[in-house]
């Protein structure tokens, strides 16, 4: 024993820190971005007409949901080169939050989705909407509505799952404590401090999702 | 192909040993995570004012962490402040403190969806308050909190994956040490991941196996 807490190390290098917080949001932003368009797609296709569609977005979903992300990350970054696909350190993992991301934004959009009513779609097509017009103009702003506090978790989890970004080596704030950790040997402190601001900046996530949510009312 | 197949017959024992420790590591993880998540769960519904604040503050700072932040803490943090654990260690203490927050959560949640009727009922027949929890609250809380609680499991299994960061043998960083030494990085990648995909949707269809049991009655 005999630890005493110095953070004065940590406050040294809090800019690293800051600048690492910042690029792991970037990465959640850019792959949640992403991953809603995959997850737009495959929940109409899920709910669409084509069976191949269908099982096509139920095996994605089952594949993704069940496999580690780390792995999925490996895989894109150093496995790929192999098949002739190079992609640098960012790109590849963006485009492996966003296909993790992409599965479990599907189920929400899915559930979104089945919670529009019946009678609203029934009226859009009574006054002669097209059924492509019905789905863009009303089934798909009350799905994302329905949906809204769902994609707000997932975007917190997919920014706390941007910390396995340090595993190919992107400084972001996992990244960062670890290096500040090794260099200056304030254990205790820099990690208090890291998850310190995980925290801070889910709850500032969450707090900012839910003013969104009062915004519009639920339909 | 032919050469894959040759390697994968030589890296047979390394990746069954790795394979075996996730499989311990997510075992002894989800057994620590209910205990913990049970006092969780009952303390933060029914605890003192005190203790209901603290399990509060733990279910938030567990689930506001990411996992990887959890086990690099708790593979660094131990060794400072006098304690020894070996890396596999540190990484059940993570995952076990993890799943211990989800779990407390979820139990939580399914004893409030109890309707309050039901603890009354109990109370006026004379049960005292902890045979009312674990004759009435609990068979009927743990049974709705099932599918979730599997979900943890299946979380754990892919949580597990990341102490491989730390140096713990399990299946991805036995699968690391093949490519190191193979060269095929695609094939074997795919592999474990199979390798993960079989040992989650096996779980996932033994909990529905239960799940139906449990609800047959």
């Amino acid at each position: 024993m005999g630890y005493t807490l110095q953070f004065g190390a940590i406050w040294a290098s809090f800019d690293k820190l800051m600048s690492g917080l910042a690029i792991g949001l970037g990465l959640a932003i850019a792959a949640v971005a992403i991953g809603t368009c995959f997850g737009l797609l495959a929940a109409f296709a899920s709910v669409g007409l084509s069976r191949i569609g269908r099982m096509i977005v139920t095996c994605y979903v089952m594949v993704i949901r069940n496999l580690p992300l780390l792995v999925l990350v490996l895989l894109v970054y150093f496995a790929l080169p192999q098949a002739g696909i190079r992609l640098d350190k960012y790109e590849s993992f963006i485009g492996a939050l966003a296909l993790y991301s992409g599965a479990y934004l599907t189920e929400v959009f899915r559930a979104g989705l089945t919670a529009v009513p019946k009678g609203v779609v029934e009226a859009a097509r009574a006054i002669g909407l097209t059924r492509i017009q019905t789905n863009v103009f009303v089934t798909a702003p009350i799905m994302l509505r329905n949906a809204l506090p769902s994609l707000g978790n997932t975007f917190i989890g997919m920014f706390k799952d941007s910390s396995i970004a340090a595993a190919i080596a992107i400084p972001e704030l996992t990244f960062q404590a670890r290096k500040i950790n090794v260099d200056t040997f304030r254990v205790v402190e820099t990690w208090i401090v890291a998850s310190g601001l995980y925290i801070a900046a889910c709850f500032a996530i969450a707090s900012l999702l839910r003013r969104l949510e009062r915004r519009f009312p639920k339909f | 192909m032919q050469t894959f197949l040759d390697q994968v017959w030589i890296a047979r024992w390394p990746l069954w040993d790795g394979f075996l420790l996730t499989i311990e590591i997510a075992i002894s993880a989800i057994v620590l995570g209910t205990v913990v998540g049970c006092i969780c769960g009952i303390q933060l519904l029914f605890g003192p004012a005190i203790s209901r604040l603290l399990f509060r503050l733990y279910v938030d700072v567990m689930r506001g962490t990411p996992v990887l932040v959890l086990i690099l803490a708790a593979f660094y943090i131990p060794s400072v402040v006098g304690i020894s654990l070996n890396a596999t260690q540190a990484g059940i203490l993570a995952l076990s403190l993890f799943a211990g927050a989800h779990i407390g959560e979820l139990l939580r949640g399914a004893l409030q969806a109890i309707p309050p009727g039901q603890a009354e009922a109990a109370r006026s027949i004379g049960l005292t308050f902890p045979q009312t929890l674990t004759y009435v609250l609990l068979p009927q809380a743990l049974r709705s909190a099932l599918p979730p609680w599997i979900n943890t499991g299946v979380e754990l299994i892919k949580g597990s994956s990341l102490l491989s960061i730390i140096g713990v043998g399990e299946l991805l960083l036995k699968t690391q040490e093949v490519i190191g030494r193979t060269f095929m990085t695609i094939e074997f990648y795919i592999f474990a991941g199979l390798l993960y995909l079989a040992a989650n949707i096996s779980l996932d269809q033994l909990g529905k196996m239960i799940e139906r049991r449990v609800q047959g009655r």
